[in-house]
C-alpha cells in the first residue's frame, strides 16, 4: 500500500471509531420500566410538586409573555442564537403528557430527553441534577396535574456550528457534573436546606457565575457574578462582600430580599425582580431563612482588590454636577445621607450593588428606574422613575459617581460613554 | 399598509423615540419626585412622575401623555397589556413587568381620580385644511369611508367614557398619531371587537395627521370626567366596553 492510501485508510477507520464514540454516547430511549408508573399521585404530593416546581421558576422560562402557563414556545435570546423553550404540560403529543417518571428524572438529572437527545444547558439541569429523585417525582406529578395544552414547539434557531447538538458533548465533559446533592455532614439542616435549594432548584449558579464565551460556568468560579448574557445586566458576585456577598448581613435581611424583593439593606429589580416574583415570593419562611443562611455562610473571595485611591479620584466639578442632580432629583426618597428610607425605597450609603467595580445596573437604573416586584409580602411596592429623558449622559455619569464615592462609599467614578452606552439598549 | 406615513414608518418611530427620549437638562418642577407621606399612593407612584408628572397631568416633553382622570378600567387595561406585552412600549413593558392584577388596578384608580390643570393647547402652525378636515372627522365622522366620529364614543366633550374609552383632550398631536399608526401596525390592541383597529385602518395618513392636530388645540374641558357608560349607544361594538 502506498503512503496515501495508508492515510485514507487511517482516516476512514479513525472516522468509523468516532461514529462508534459518538453513537455510544448518544443516550437514546430508556427501557421500558417493569414496574407501572404511580397515575395516582396524592393530593400531598402533587401540592408539594406545585411548590418545589416554583422553587425552580419553571414557569419564567417555559410560559411565554401572554400564553398559557407551561405551554412553552417563549423565544429565549442566546448568544449562540435564539431558543424556543419546550411546552412542559402534559398534552400528549405536543408536551410530556407521554413522559414517565423515570424519563423526567433522567432529563433533570442528566439533560438527556426523552427521545435521547441532548439538552442545550439553557436548561439549568447542571444544577437540576442536584435534585433528589423524590422532589423530581413530585413535580413530575404536578407537572402531569396542570391543564393540557397543545401546542407544538417552534424548532431552536441556532446559529452554525451551535445548532449541531453532537458539540453538547464536549460542553457536558467540561461543565456538566451529574450527581444529587450531598449533604455535608458538618453543617446543620438548615445550612444544607439551603445549599440544596440554592445549588439545585434556584439555579442561582446560571446568572450568578460568570458564562465564558462557551456558554459554560466554571465550578472555581462559583457564585463569583458576571454579565448575564444578553439581559445586560451584572450579575453580583454572592461570595465578594464588595458585591453582592451577604457575609455582613442579617438573616432576617437576606431572606427578606429573596422572598419580599425588598429589605432595610437593598432592593431587588431587573432580573433578579423577575425570579422573586415567578419563584422566591412563595418559598415558605423556612426555606427562605435556610438559602440566607447558606448563602452567608459562602466562603468569602474577593476575586479583584479593592479600588486604589488613585483610581478613585473624583473631579471636583463631576462631583459637584453629581451633588447638585442627587440633591434635585434623588434626595427626595434616597435622603440627604443616602440612607434611604428603607425598606420602601433603599439605602445608597453603604449598598454594596452600589459601589460595585460595575456600574451596570446602577446606570440602568438611573435610565430606567425600575419597580421591585409586587410580592404577597410587599404587593404595593414603591417605585423609581426613569430619569433618562431628563438626564444627560455627563449628569448620569455625574450623579452615580456621586453615589458611588460620597458617603465613605467606596466605589470609582463612571464615564459619560459608560452611561451612553446603556442609554442605547432598550430597557428590560 | 400604504400611504406616506406608514412608508415612513421606521422613521417615524425614531422620531417618537427621539422626541421622547432627548435629555434635555431642564426638568419641569412637577416632573421631580416628591411626596409627603411614605404610606401613600402618592409615594408609591413616584416611579411615574419622571413621565407623567405629578397628578398624571403629563410633562413638558412632547410625547409622554397625560394620564389624569382618564377611566380607571382604561388605565388598568393599558397597564395589564404593557405588563403582558400585548402593548409595546419597552420603557413601559419594563416597568410595570412584575407587578400584580391588584396594584395595578390600584395605579389605575388612583390616576382616575386626578384632575390636574390642563397643559396649555397646542399653538403649532397647522393649516386651515387640515384643522377643517380634522374637525370634520373628530365631531361627524366620514360617512363616505364609513368612519363613526370620535365624539361618537370618546363623548361629546372629548373626555372620554367610563369604564373603557379614553378621553382625547389634553393629549399631544405627535402622541395621539403615534397611538393611531401603533393600531393600524397592531403594535396596540383593545379587548375584542377591537374597534380602534377598525377605525384606524381606514383612516389614512392626512386623517391622522389632521385628527390629532385639531384634538391637540382644543380648549381644556370644564369637566374633564369622563361620561358615565351607556348613556348613548355607540356605533360599533368595542370590547373595551364590556
Amino acid at each position: 500500500m502506498n503512503i496515501g492510501a495508508r492515510i485514507v485508510l487511517a482516516v476512514v477507520i479513525l472516522a468509523a471509531i468516532a461514529a462508534g464514540v459518538l453513537y455510544l454516547l448518544h443516550p437514546g430511549m430508556l427501557p421500558k420500566s417493569t414496574e407501572a408508573a404511580p397515575a395516582n399521585a396524592t393530593t400531598q404530593v402533587i401540592n408539594k410538586g406545585e411548590y418545589l416546581a416554583q422553587a425552580g421558576d419553571c414557569v419564567a422560562c417555559h410560559t411565554a409573555p401572554g400564553g398559557k402557563e407551561f405551554a412553552g414556545n417563549r423565544p429565549m435570546p442566546t448568544p449562540f442564537g435564539n431558543l424556543f423553550v419546550p411546552n412542559i404540560t402534559p398534552d400528549e403529543e405536543t408536551g410530556i403528557g407521554q413522559w414517565t417518571a423515570d424519563e423526567f428524572y433522567r432529563m433533570m438529572h442528566t439533560g438527556v430527553s426523552r427521545d435521547g437527545t441532548l439538552m442545550y444547558p439553557a436548561m439549568p439541569f447542571a444544577s437540576y441534577t442536584k435534585v433528589t429523585r423524590e422532589d423530581s417525582d413530585a413535580i413530575y406529578a404536578y407537572l402531569m396535574s396542570v391543564p393540557p395544552i397543545r401546542q407544538k414547539n417552534r424548532p431552536h434557531e441556532l446559529r452554525f456550528p451551535f445548532n449541531n447538538r453532537d458539540l453538547l458533548l464536549g460542553w457536558r465533559a467540561l461543565y456538566f457534573k451529574e450527581g444529587e446533592y450531598v449533604t455535608d455532614p458538618k453543617q446543620s439542616a438548615q445550612w444544607n436546606r439551603g445549599g440544596y435549594l440554592v445549588q439545585g432548584l434556584g439555579h442561582c449558579s446560571m446568572c450568578h457565575t460568570a458564562i465564558n464565551a462557551l456558554g459554560g460556568s466554571s465550578e472555581s468560579k462559583a457564585f463569583e457574578g458576571g454579565m448575564i448574557p444578553n439581559q445586560n445586566w451584572y450579575a453580583p458576585s454572592l461570595t465578594s462582600n464588595r458585591e453582592a456577598g451577604l457575609g455582613d448581613w442579617n438573616i432576617k435581611d437576606i431572606s427578606d430580599l429573596l422572598q419580599v424583593g425588598i429589605s432595610q439593606r437593598g432592593t431587588v429589580y431587573g432580573p433578579m425582580a423577575e425570579v422573586v416574583y415567578n419563584s422566591l415570593q412563595y418559598l415558605s419562611d423556612q426555606d427562605a431563612e435556610a438559602m440566607a443562611v447558606y448563602l452567608k455562610a459562602l466562603p468569602q473571595r474577593d476575586s479583584e482588590p479593592p479600588p486604589t485611591s488613585q483610581a478613585r479620584l473624583v473631579n471636583p466639578a463631576v462631583m459637584e454636577l453629581g451633588r447638585k442632580v442627587y440633591a434635585k432629583q434623588c434626595a427626595v426618597c434616597h435622603g440627604q445621607e443616602g440612607k434611604g428610607q428603607p425598606p420602601a425605597y433603599p439605602p445608597l450609603a453603604g449598598n454594596q450593588s452600589i459601589t460595585m467595580s460595575s456600574p451596570v445596573n446602577s446606570i440602568r437604573m438611573v435610565l430606567n428606574g425600575g419597580f421591585p416586584p409586587g410580592t404577597r409580602k410587599n404587593p404595593r411596592p414603591h417605585g423609581m422613575p426613569p430619569f433618562s429623558h431628563i438626564l444627560n449622559d455627563d449628569e448620569v455619569a455625574a450623579v452615580i459617581t456621586y453615589i458611588r464615592v460620597a458617603w465613605e462609599n467606596s466605589g470609582t467614578p463612571v464615564t459619560p460613554a459608560q452611561a451612553n452606552e446603556l442609554r442605547k439598549l432598550l430597557p428590560e | 399598509m400604504n400611504g406616506a406615513i406608514s412608508r415612513h414608518l421606521p422613521t417615524w418611530i425614531q422620531f417618537v423615540a427621539a422626541l421622547a427620549l432627548s435629555p434635555s437638562a431642564l426638568a419641569q418642577d412637577d416632573a421631580i419626585p416628591a411626596f409627603k407621606q411614605l404610606d401613600t399612593m402618592e409615594a408609591r407612584v413616584q416611579g411615574c412622575v419622571t413621565c407623567h408628572g405629578q397628578s398624571g397631568q403629563g410633562t413638558n416633553n412632547g410625547y409622554f401623555p397625560r394620564i389624569a382622570g382618564k377611566p380607571a378600567s382604561y388605565l388598568y387595561n393599558q397597564l395589564v397589556a404593557f405588563r403582558d406585552g400585548t402593548r409595546k412600549y419597552p420603557p413601559m413593558n419594563y416597568l410595570v413587568a412584575y407587578l400584580p392584577d391588584s396594584y395595578l388596578r390600584e395605579i389605575a384608580e388612583h390616576y382616575a381620580r386626578q384632575r390636574p390643570p390642563f397643559a396649555a393647547r397646542d399653538q403649532a402652525n397647522v393649516d386651515q385644511a387640515t384643522l377643517t378636515r380634522g374637525q370634520s372627522l373628530v365631531t361627524g365622522g366620514d360617512n363616505q369611508k364609513g368612519i363613526p366620529a370620535c365624539v361618537a364614543c370618546h363623548g361629546n366633550g372629548l373626555t372620554g367614557m367610563n369604564p373603557g374609552i379614553p378621553g382625547l383632550v389634553g393629549l399631544r398631536s405627535n402622541y395621539i398619531a403615534a397611538q393611531l399608526i401603533s393600531w393600524r401596525v397592531g403594535n396596540r390592541h383593545a379587548g375584542e371587537p377591537d374597534c380602534m383597529k377598525r377605525v384606524a385602518m381606514r383612516l389614512s395618513d392626512t386623517d391622522i395627521t389632521a385628527v390629532a392636530a385639531w384634538l391637540a388645540r382644543q380648549e381644556a374641558p370644564k369637566d374633564p370626567s369622563p361620561e358615565s357608560s351607556n348613556l348613548v349607544r355607540m356605533p360599533w361594538a368595542c370590547g373595551s366596553q364590556r
